[in-house]
C-alpha cells in the first residue's frame, strides 16, 4: 500500500526571478493513476524530478509510503534513456535489485510483445519498442511510485495509441501509484483515474477533476471526445491550458 | 575491383625495390641493402639478442602503461566530475603536460638512481597527464540524462561506472591508448639509453657507437612489426567489441 503525500511550499531554480512551482499540494491513494496536465514548460519535469530524488533543492516534503526506507521510483522519461551499448534485455536486468530474479522480466516481456527482441541493441529498434523498454524497466523495480515524463510524445498517433494500450493492459495486471505527465488532454482522459490541471509560472493547482468514465469504456474516442468539451465549457480555466 | 586488393602488398614491394636499388647504387655502409638487414635481423633473433631486448623493452611498455593508463584515467574522470578540483589540480597539469620527456627522465634518474622503478617512473610521468587531459575531456562530456537514469534506479558506484560511465568513455580510452603506446614507445628507448644496461634502446645506443646501421634497420623493422601485432591482435578486436551496439 502507497500512500503518496507532496508539498512543495516552493522550488526556486538559482537565479531565477520567480519560483517554478509554489505552494503545490497533492496527495494519492495506493494504485491510483492520475495524470497531471499542463502547458509545456509549466515545471511538471521539476516536479517528477523532486518525487525521483533527482533534485532535492526545493522547500517542501514529499513522502512515499511509509517513510523508513528510500522510496523505490520507477521513472519513464521522455527520451527512453537506455544505455544504448546494452541490450534490452541488459537494460532491464541492470535495474534489478540483487533478491530479484531476471526470470521475472520474462513475463513483463512477453506483456510488452518484446520477447523476440530482447537481445537486440536499443539502436536496432523502433522509436516506439524502446519506449516499451522504458516501461518495462519502470515495472521491473515494482516500485513504490511510478513517473511518467509525457513518454509518448514523439511517437506518431497509432503507435502512441497502441503502446498507451499495452501500457493500459499492464498497469491493469499490476497495479501501482502513478504519476503521469502529460499536456494532450484526450491522453489524459483515455488513461486517468483523476485528472489535476496545472498552471504555470509559478506551477499550482487549479482543479482536480475524477475521470466518470469506466475503465472499460476508455477505448472509445466518442466518449473521450465527449468528456473533453464538457470540460472545456464547464471549466474555463482548463481551456487557456489547451 | 580485385586490384585495390594487392595494392598494400605492391607499395610494400615498390618500398623495398626503391631501397634495394639506391642502396646498391650507393653502395655505401651507411645504407644497406634490405638484404643484408633481413640476414643482420635473422641473426639477432637466432642469437637470442634481439628477442631478450625486445621483451625488456616490451615488459617496461606493459607496466608503465598499466599504471599510466589506471591512473591516469581514476585521476581524469575525478577531475571531470568535480569542478573545485579540477581548478586546484589544473596548473599543475599544464606544468607536467609542458615538462620535456628529457627533464623528467634527467630528474628521475638523478634523484631515484640509475634503477629500474626510476625508468618506470620516469615514462609514467611523461605519459599520466595526456591520459589524465583525454579522461577528463571524456568525463565533462558524459550523458547527463543516463546519469540521473543510474541515480534514479539506485545503481550503485561501481555499477555505474561499468555499465553507464566507461562504455561513454570508451573513444576517448582507446585514443588515449593509442597516442600512448606511440609516446611511450619512444620516451622508454630514450630512458633506456640513458640509464639501463638492457632493452631496445641500450642496444640501439650501442649499433650507434659502432654506426651499426643493419642492426639498427633491423631492430626498427622489429619494432614496427610488434606495434602493429599490437593494433592488430589487441586494439582493433577491442574496437570492434566495444562498437558492436552500433547500427
Amino acid at each position: 500500500m502507497t500512500d503518496v503525500q507532496i508539498t512543495i511550499a516552493t522550488k526556486t531554480y538559482p537565479n531565477a526571478a520567480q519560483p517554478t512551482i509554489k505552494d503545490f499540494h497533492l496527495s494519492l491513494t495506493s494504485n491510483e493513476f492520475i495524470c497531471l496536465v499542463g502547458s509545456s514548460g509549466c515545471g511538471k519535469t521539476t516536479l517528477l524530478n523532486c518525487l525521483a530524488g533527482l533534485d532535492t533543492q526545493y522547500d517542501g516534503e514529499i513522502q512515499v509510503g511509509q517513510q523508513h526506507t528510500a522510496p523505490k521510483i520507477g521513472y519513464i522519461f521522455q527520451n527512453p534513456r537506455l544505455l544504448p551499448w546494452r541490450t534490452v534485455r541488459e537494460n532491464i536486468e541492470l535495474v534489478l535489485e540483487p533478491h530479484q530474479s531476471p526470470a521475472l522480466i520474462d513475463p513483463l516481456l512477453e506483456i510488452m510483445q518484446l520477447t523476440k527482441s530482447q537481445h537486440e541493441y536499443p539502436e536496432r529498434l523502433s522509436v516506439g519498442m524502446n519506449r516499451r523498454v522504458a516501461i518495462i524497466r519502470a515495472f521491473a523495480v515494482n516500485p513504490d511510485l511510478l513517473l511518467m515524463d509525457e513518454p509518448f510524445v514523439s511517437l506518431d498517433p497509432p503507435t502512441a495509441r497502441d503502446v498507451r494500450a499495452l501500457l493500459l493492459q499492464l498497469w491493469q495486471q499490476r497495479p501501482h501509484t502513478v504519476l503521469f505527465v502529460t499536456h494532450d488532454l484526450r491522453e489524459a482522459i483515455a488513461l486517468a483515474d483523476r485528472l489535476i490541471f496545472l498552471a504555470s509560472a509559478p506551477m499550482r493547482v487549479i482543479s482536480d477533476i475524477v475521470v466518470p468514465i469506466p475503465r472499460t469504456q476508455r477505448h472509445d474516442e466518442t466518449a473521450i471526445e465527449s468528456f473533453r468539451q464538457q470540460l472545456i465549457n464547464d471549466y474555463p480555466d482548463i481551456k487557456q491550458l489547451l | 575491383m580485385q586490384f585495390n586488393k594487392y595494392l598494400p602488398s605492391l607499395s610494400l614491394l615498390i618500398f623495398l625495390a626503391i631501397w634495394q636499388g639506391v642502396a646498391s647504387y650507393l653502395h655505401n655502409n651507411t645504407l644497406p641493402t634490405p638484404q643484408v638487414v633481413a640476414v643482420v635481423f635473422w641473426q639477432a633473433i637466432v642469437s637470442g639478442q634481439l628477442p631478450f631486448h625486445l621483451g625488456m623493452t616490451l615488459l617496461r611498455l606493459v607496466i608503465s602503461f598499466t599504471i599510466a593508463m589506471l591512473l591516469g584515467c581514476a585521476i581524469g574522470i575525478v577531475l571531470g566530475r568535480s569542478k573545485p578540483l579540477n581548478a586546484f589540480f589544473d596548473n599543475w597539469l599544464v606544468i607536467f603536460l609542458n615538462v620535456p620527456a628529457l627533464v623528467t627522465i634527467i630528474l628521475c634518474y638523478v634523484w631515484f638512481g640509475l634503477v629500474e622503478s626510476a625508468a618506470i617512473l620516469a615514462v609514467v610521468i611523461n605519459k599520466l597527464p595526456n591520459v589524465i587531459v583525454t579522461i577528463r575531456e571524456g568525463t565533462r562530456a558524459l550523458d547527463t540524462d543516463l546519469m540521473d537514469m543510474a541515480r534514479c534506479y539506485h545503481f550503485s558506484k561501481t555499477k555505474t561506472l561499468r555499465h553507464v560511465i566507461l562504455p561513454q568513455l570508451q573513444p576517448f580510452l582507446m585514443g588515449a591508448t593509442r597516442s600512448g603506446l606511440a609516446l611511450i614507445w619512444k620516451i622508454i628507448l630514450v630512458v633506456e639509453l640513458l640509464g639501463r644496461s638492457n632493452g631496445m634502446g641500450y642496444q640501439l645506443h650501442l649499433f650507434f657507437q659502432m654506426f651499426d646501421v643493419a642492426s639498427i634497420l633491423a631492430y626498427t623493422i622489429a619494432f614496427v612489426a610488434v606495434i602493429q601485432l599490437i593494433e592488430l591482435l589487441i586494439l582493433k578486436p577491442l574496437d570492434k567489441k566495444a562498437l558492436r551496439w552500433r547500427r
